[in-house]
């Protein structure tokens, strides 16, 4: 299961440099006149044609549809061309030899606070938690730090895309949809409002010394919060039939501006999804009656209790992204691996699931979520799924994301091994048809301290 | 009287004999484990190898071994057996953790408020964990003495303690003892020392009273030893807190410093020389990485996370690479979870140590061998070998593999975790109330 690594990263690289430096100035052909080496990459003969790529020799696991053994990818700019086995490859195409390394869509990460926080104990740093209870104005994406030093490190593990989300109060905000590359915030976006995020009481009786970081004790009920959110609901759409008669007939005054039922507006359309972050099982019944009732478009997240109701959650058509399995069953009665074991039962019963970091820090372990929830029962490809296509889907953009297919965006991660493994490297991420820098604060801490070392 | 008799003394005698042979059938501390993958971490593996444990103890290890009669016998078949986890840095199985209220307490001891109903004690063991090291907090500079138990959930404190460990002090240093995270109440003074300055300012000042109070009980000793001791010579005043201090200068005790940043460290390193006092490890160590030769001169050894980091400023240079790097250049290294939820992962967090550079074994070792050598039990666990205690976990694939899980947890010969049992026994309650 686990290859004998003999070499570090580091030492790879070097390798690989002077392997290069001495092809280049030996071989100026290579494979017959066809392949030419220069810096370590093997390029098509002829003049390279910007933004076509091939990753030849590589296994290749699309997530939709079968794997292949050794094949090749082939993209254009930003999306994937074609991937198969005997592919031709077009002229002026930049090679990539995959050889020993596996091909899979990059992770997209169900729930976050990357770019959001970055030394949570240090106030300064931390962007994710406005002060208030109802705060559907406040937006992610305009606060999201482009250059946080976590980015890069959840990058350099298959991350390609994260949910970015506020939290607190009732209301935390409208969370956004990001892919981790981009010279600013704005050039990160793939949905800049993604879903509004509404936080439901926890579960009640819950221990808090057993419960470590979990939620807690509710302070108020789910009743009581979800009447709350029930007239701010209809608060928001009298404000807009008044607003839309006051348009028509200039006799009626409009309403004064309201904030909260202008920013709600989308969301009581039923045009903007709403995160619900649910957790006890008579609560998730009452919310899912609450969305029926209310037509609103809903998501939800954490879901500790979900294994409970998980007919009634996948009856009535609601994805789940499951929160961090880095926490403890909130309440003792459920079973010491309650947590583990309830993807891989919402799975079972037809929910749509998703995994989260529901971190900054910890972004990078997102994969290692989804192996927990195997070791407990969930499917292995299924696992594989919900850190890629299922995430797609639920927010919408599996056309462009969350597989290794024809049209869609070129998010391919290359991998020495499983991807959700503890042990596998990642060797080369792409971005939209771009190769991204796998160097984070960890490498470059690294190698400054390395020298240290060496010149002892 | 004669019933009382009866009650007191005939029924319990009378049911030990009967139930002898009931005892014998699955005796305590005897067990034989089949046909496993034997990870003894200080030897290569062995593929499908049956261990016998007898009164607690590993007695053979070797193919197709016969039990004595009335020994229980668990079929591991494909399953890996590893020695039990040691975390050399928890606060769990504890009723308090922190005498915050002064910067100097070392003469608080947490073997005095060991709680055995801790629930924590009972996640630990669903991962594998047989052995801890619990620590008083890091709220203060010196905080008090550590103990190590061993998880036997159900037991009293008594038979939890390892009174082989060396006995360790807590020391802290950086932000939480200068207690920069935390709001100042109004009208509440700050707490000295309030920089790291006055962290290690505040130490000198202690060990040095230790000093002087240990040379006015050599005085004392002299003198009332002496030929013609001094008509109504008085004993120097009992000082426990110095007297704990005095034990750390005597070499009695060993040092435990949780520390991040490389400066104090580097500091502490210094102390500990200038005052001549044994380091068991470093807590945390997050910029260990940067000194590798200071600590490999100094022979001192780390007890860290593998990649929890960035929650203060000083953890904000904690890379992932420290374990890994820290290892091969030589170092001991421990991975610890501080806290009742990682404690039930730590293989995990040990397996991480795979992508940094480790070899699956060696991160294996940073929770069993490595832990016991810097909690100095290594002679009695740590390892599967023939003598040593059978504190053992059974993983249902590769401990250090994402996708494993703890099917069992074992200490000398007694199953503390069974999985299958607990599934058992949730089906059973299952069916008596009708599902879920």
């Amino acid at each position: 299961m686990f290859m004998r690594k003999l070499f570090s990263l580091n030492k790879f690289r070097i390798l690989v440099l002077w392997t290069a430096a001495v092809l280049c100035a030996g071989f100026s052909w290579l494979f017959a006149g066809s392949l030419q080496s220069e810096n370590g990459k093997i390029m098509a003969s002829g003049e390279e044609k910007p933004g076509v790529l091939a990753i030849i020799n590589v296994k290749i696991v699309p997530v939709v549809g079968p794997e292949i053994n050794s094949g090749t990818i082939i993209v254009e700019k930003d999306r994937i061309k074609a991937v198969g086995s005997n592919l031709e490859l077009p002229a002026g195409a930049k090679v990539i030899d995959g050889q020993g390394l596996t091909a899979y869509p990059g992770m997209i990460d169900g729930f976050s606070s990357l770019g959001l926080v970055e030394i949570s104990g240090v106030a300064a740093t931390v962007d994710n938690r406005e002060t208030g209870r109802i705060n559907p104005q406040v937006k992610a994406i305009e606060a999201l730090k482009y250059d946080s030093m976590h980015i890069p490190i959840a990058r350099s593990n298959g991350i390609v895309a994260a949910v970015v989300a506020s939290s607190g109060g009732l209301i935390s905000g409208q969370s956004t949809l990001v892919k981790l590359d981009g010279w600013t915030n704005r050039e990160m976006v793939i949905k800049e409002s993604l879903a509004m995020v509404v936080e439901l009481p926890g579960i009640r009786g819950a221990r808090r010394g057993f419960m470590g970081t979990g939620a807690g004790e509710a302070a108020v009920t789910t009743e009581r919060a979800l009447a709350e959110l029930r007239e701010l609901f209809n608060r928001s759409r009298m404000y807009e039939k008044r607003r839309l008669a006051a348009a028509r007939n200039l006799l009626l005054p409009p309403p004064d501006f309201d904030e909260t039922s202008h920013y709600l507006l989308p969301v009581v359309k039923g045009e903007l999804p709403v995160i619900f972050s649910v957790h006890a099982d008579k609560d998730i019944v009452q919310v899912i009656k609450f969305v029926q009732e209310e037509k609103v478009k809903a998501i939800f997240y954490q879901v500790e209790q979900g294994f409970k109701v998980a007919e009634e959650i996948s009856r009535a058509g609601i994805p789940c992204i499951i929160g961090s399995l880095y926490d403890l069953p909130p309440v003792w009665e459920d079973g010491y691996d309650s947590l583990y074991i309830n993807p891989g039962i919402l799975n079972k019963a037809g929910v749509k699931i998703a995994f989260s970091s529901s971190s900054a820090s910890a972004a990078k372990d997102l994969p290692y979520h989804a192996a927990k929830a195997v070791a407990f029962g969930l499917d292995r490809n299924e696992a594989l799924k919900a850190v890629t296509i299922y995430p797609a889907e639920i927010f919408g953009v599996d056309k462009i994301l969350g597989s290794l297919e024809p049209g869609k965006l070129a998010n391919i991660v290359l991998a020495d091994g499983d991807l959700l493994e503890l042990g596998t490297r990642i060797h080369r991420v792409f971005i939209e048809g771009r190769e991204v820098d796998l160097s984070n604060r960890y490498t470059e801490l690294l190698d400054k301290f390395r020298k240290r070392e060496q010149k002892r | 009287m004669r019933k009382n008799f009866l009650k007191t003394f005939l029924i319990p005698i009378l049911s030990l004999i009967f139930l002898a042979p009931v005892n014998s059938l699955l005796a305590a501390g005897n067990l034989l484990i089949k046909n496993a993958i034997v990870m003894p971490v200080t030897a290569p593996p062995i593929y499908g190898a049956d261990v016998l444990i007898i009164n607690g103890i590993i007695k053979q290890i070797g193919p197709n071994l016969t039990p004595p009669p009335g020994t229980r016998v668990i079929n591991a078949s494909g399953k890996y057996l590893i020695p039990g986890i040691i975390d050399t840095h928890t606060h769990l199985g504890l009723s308090g953790t922190n005498e915050g209220t002064d910067a100097i307490t070392p003469e608080v001891d947490m073997a005095d408020v060991i709680n055995p109903d801790d629930p924590a004690i009972f996640t630990a063991l669903t991962g594998g964990v047989t052995m801890v090291h619990t620590m008083h907090g890091s709220a203060n500079v010196i905080g008090g003495r550590n103990v190590v138990l061993k998880l036997k959930w159900g037991q009293p404190s008594e038979k939890m303690v390892v009174k082989e460990a060396w006995p360790t002090l807590k020391f802290a240093l950086g932000e939480n003892v200068k207690q920069s995270n935390r709001t100042l109440l109004p009208g509440r003074p700050q707490r000295y020392p309030a920089t790291r300055m006055g962290a290690n300012a505040i130490i000198r000042r202690e060990l040095l009273r230790a000093r002087e109070y240990m040379a006015a009980w050599e005085r004392y000793e002299k003198l009332k030893n002496s030929k013609n001791p001094p008509r109504g010579l008085l004993p120097p005043k009992k000082d426990l807190r110095l007297e704990t201090l005095a034990d750390l200068l005597r070499g009695k005790l060993y040092a435990r410093c949780h520390a991040y940043v490389a400066t104090e460290m580097v500091e502490f390193l210094r102390l500990a020389r200038e005052f001549g006092f044994k380091i068991a490890a470093f807590e945390h160590a997050w910029e260990a990485y940067k000194i590798t030769d200071e600590l490999l001169e100094a022979g001192v050894g780390i007890s860290v996370f593998i990649d929890s980091w960035a929650y203060k400023m000083e953890a904000a240079e904690g890379i992932a690479y420290n374990a890994a790097y820290c290892t091969q250049r030589g170092i001991l290294v421990s991975i610890n979870s501080d806290s009742s939820e990682r404690v039930r992962r730590l293989f995990n967090e040990a397996g991480k140590a795979v992508k940094y550079g480790l070899t699956p074994d060696e991160a294996l070792k940073m929770i069993t061998i490595n832990a016991a050598k810097q909690l100095g039990v290594d002679h009695l666990v740590g390892s599967i070998e023939v003598g040593k205690q059978a504190d053992l976990a059974l993983f249902e694939n590769h401990p250090m593999s994402a996708y494993t899980r703890c099917e069992m947890t074992i200490i000398e010969g007694d199953v503390y975790f069974d999985r299958q049992q607990i599934l058992k026994e949730r089906e059973e309650a299952a069916a008596r109330k009708g599902g879920y």
